[in-house]
């Protein structure tokens, strides 16, 4: 069995693939990546399936000793991974010898990065599932977030020279910063708020607190005023509702969340802006925009014509011998190259690949 | 109950059926109807279907279907409700120990309600509650229909640590935490019974629609019980409602 073992578990390192669907009647929360376009980029690039597990590593990245080859790539925020000691490009398939060690010198851009190993994290699939919910201890490894010691079983490749060299674009690459423009739809409770609270969101420049989890990103920011009671008889939930309770303050639910809430819920975050909370670090500045169902939908479509031209032939160079294995001599080459296009994505200015 | 759904956008990729703004049996069994129609529908697109007290939240992929599609789909099964035959309910047995270290806070809902400890006991094992919905967390059952006489409101400050089994009151809600967790209902007593078991599925030992009567037991009972669950020896008394 091919194995990855955790010389060190970083802050909040977590198993997790797409997430729990099926199981919300009976209170099981969703999990999965918190963002969910990095992972499935991820996978892509060492040719997963979108639904693989991988590894969520959460602003001080863990270490670990691949004791096979693989094919692995790093996606989501820059945490500075190297490996061996040298830096890698990122959103690029990277090929790593047995006894590589990967390891992450400190947060430069975002919250999470990704880690996609060719065949996926093999750990058991709990109620369909391999994703963690620390909250219950279910599921990824053993419940709960990985420490120094435990073994991460892989499951078997791909094929490595499939997938060698894969890339993303550098004008698909993300940029994540500190200051983010969220869009939402209204509903399903905004008849519950007043014309001027519904003001106040939209126009209120909010700032994410430290109490931000994988349960909810929390904001400090102007009050948003309820038009009747902020509490209702508890309905669904889903990703990205906008939960405003009593105190007025704006709490958007995310990866593990529970299933049913009973405050109201102003708004919805779509589906395409997911990631930029999910990158956003406590301190950050958020400002909510109000779209239409049609333009939320047109920005999904965007989206996911990002991660399918990762698998298009322009996108897939072919390696030449011994070019596509990371090692002292190959390596610098590759590094340099991937850090140049990392350069010109971070140079952009905006707000990335969808506005 | 409202005569017609009410379809509230939930992003781009949910869309909550409102039937009801209040937790009564009517307006839950209609939503509980839903869910079944929808459920055996299997219509491509569709993720999933999650009901709760008084709507259904409709999960599904905008790359696949319009909201508008969603709508035709509910108010197409929606036709067909009438058609519905939902399982009967069953009425599951939660045997439960009350007061002392097990249930640390019956003494003071006994204060609250100004009667013997004996008579809350009798009074919240007297009926069987309804299974709303779960939520909150895994496999925790949001039971209505507790008699107003023992609905004292939750603690004012949540404990941090309420051990798993613990069987709950909060106003006119009572409930079994399936796992250890921080949480602020009054705690009158303790089941050994695992109400979730992710090894399982489904994981829960009963549905939404199904009844929970709490059946009065001694330590030692429970503490006999747990050995049992614990090789695996255990089933708990379930019957049809009538």
């Amino acid at each position: 069995m091919r194995t990855i073992e955790i010389l060190d578990g970083g802050l909040f390192t977590t198993v997790q693939d797409l997430g729990r669907v099926q199981y919300q009647r009976y209170g099981v929360a969703v999990s999965g990546a918190m963002d969910s376009f990095a992972l499935r980029a991820a996978n892509r690039l060492v040719g997963n399936a979108d639904h693989a597990a991988g590894l969520e590593v959460t602003l001080l990245g863990p270490e670990m000793r691949f004791a096979q080859p693989a094919q692995m790539a790093v996606t989501g925020a820059n945490l500075g991974p190297s490996v061996d000691g040298r830096p890698i490009p990122m959103w690029r398939t990277v090929a790593v010898r047995a006894g590589s060690v990967l390891s992450f010198s400190g947060q430069r851009d975002g919250m999470r990065a990704y880690l996609a190993v060719d065949g996926g994290i093999d750990v058991p699939v709990v109620l369909g599932s391999r994703s963690t919910s620390t909250r219950s201890g279910l599921g990824g490894f053993e419940g709960r977030p990985l420490r120094a010691g435990d073994v991460l079983p892989i499951g078997e490749p791909v094929g490595a020279r499939a997938v060698a060299r894969r890339t993303m674009r550098p004008s698909d690459i993300p940029s994540y910063g500190h200051d983010h423009r969220v869009r939402v739809v209204f509903g399903p409770q905004d008849d519950a708020f007043s014309d001027e609270g519904q003001s106040t969101f939209l126009t209120a420049l909010y700032t994410m607190t430290p109490h931000s989890d994988r349960i909810g990103c929390r904001f400090d920011g102007p009050r948003i005023a309820h038009r009747t009671s902020a509490d209702i008889v508890s309905d669904g939930t889903t990703l990205g509702i906008v939960q405003v309770s009593g105190d007025g303050m704006p709490i958007v639910l995310m990866a593990d969340r529970g299933t049913t809430g009973g405050y109201t819920k102003i708004a919805t975050v779509i589906s395409a802006d997911i990631w930029r909370l999910a990158q956003a670090a406590p301190g950050d500045r958020v400002r909510f925009d109000a779209v239409n169902l049609d333009e939320a939908c047109t920005r999904l479509r965007e989206q996911e014509a990002v991660l399918d031209a990762l698998v298009t032939p322009e996108a897939t160079r072919p390696a030449t011998p011994n070019e596509d294995v990371y090692d002292e001599d190959a390596g610098g080459g590759l590094a340099a190259e991937g850090f140049g296009d990392l350069a010109d994505a971070l140079d952009r200015t905006g707000w990335g690949r969808s506005q | 109950m409202y005569e017609r759904a009410a379809f509230l956008t939930a992003g781009d990729s949910a869309v909550v059926v409102e039937y009801g703004d209040t937790i009564d049996e009517g307006t839950n069994l209609r939503v509980r109807r839903l869910a079944s129609a929808l459920s055996a529908r299997r219509d491509p697109g569709v993720v999933e279907i999650v009901p709760t007290y008084r709507s259904l939240m409709v999960h599904y992929d905008p790359l696949r279907l319009s909201r508008a599609g969603v709508e035709a789909i509910v108010v197409d099964a929606e036709q067909h409700l009438a058609d519905v035959t939902l399982p009967p309910s069953r009425v599951i047995e939660i045997p439960t120990v009350y007061g002392g270290d097990y249930g640390p806070d019956l003494n003071d809902v006994a204060d609250w309600a100004g009667i013997p400890r004996d008579e809350v006991i009798v009074i919240h094992c007297g009926r069987e509650y309804l299974v709303y919905m779960m939520g909150f967390m895994a496999g925790f059952p949001y039971l209505g229909g507790l008699s107003p006489r023992i609905a004292m409101p939750r603690l004012p400050s949540p404990r941090t640590r309420v051990p798993t089994g613990s069987v709950g009151i909060a106003q006119e809600q009572t409930g079994i935490y399936p796992t250890e967790t921080p949480g602020g209902w009054r705690l009158i007593g303790w089941t050994p019974v695992r109400i979730f078991d992710a090894t399982h599925d489904p994981p829960v030992l009963f549905e939404a629609g199904d009844y929970i009567r709490f059946v009065p037991a001694t330590a030692g009972q429970t503490q006999a019980i747990a050995s049992q669950i614990a090789a695996g020896a255990w089933t708990p008394t379930v019957r049809h409602r009538e």
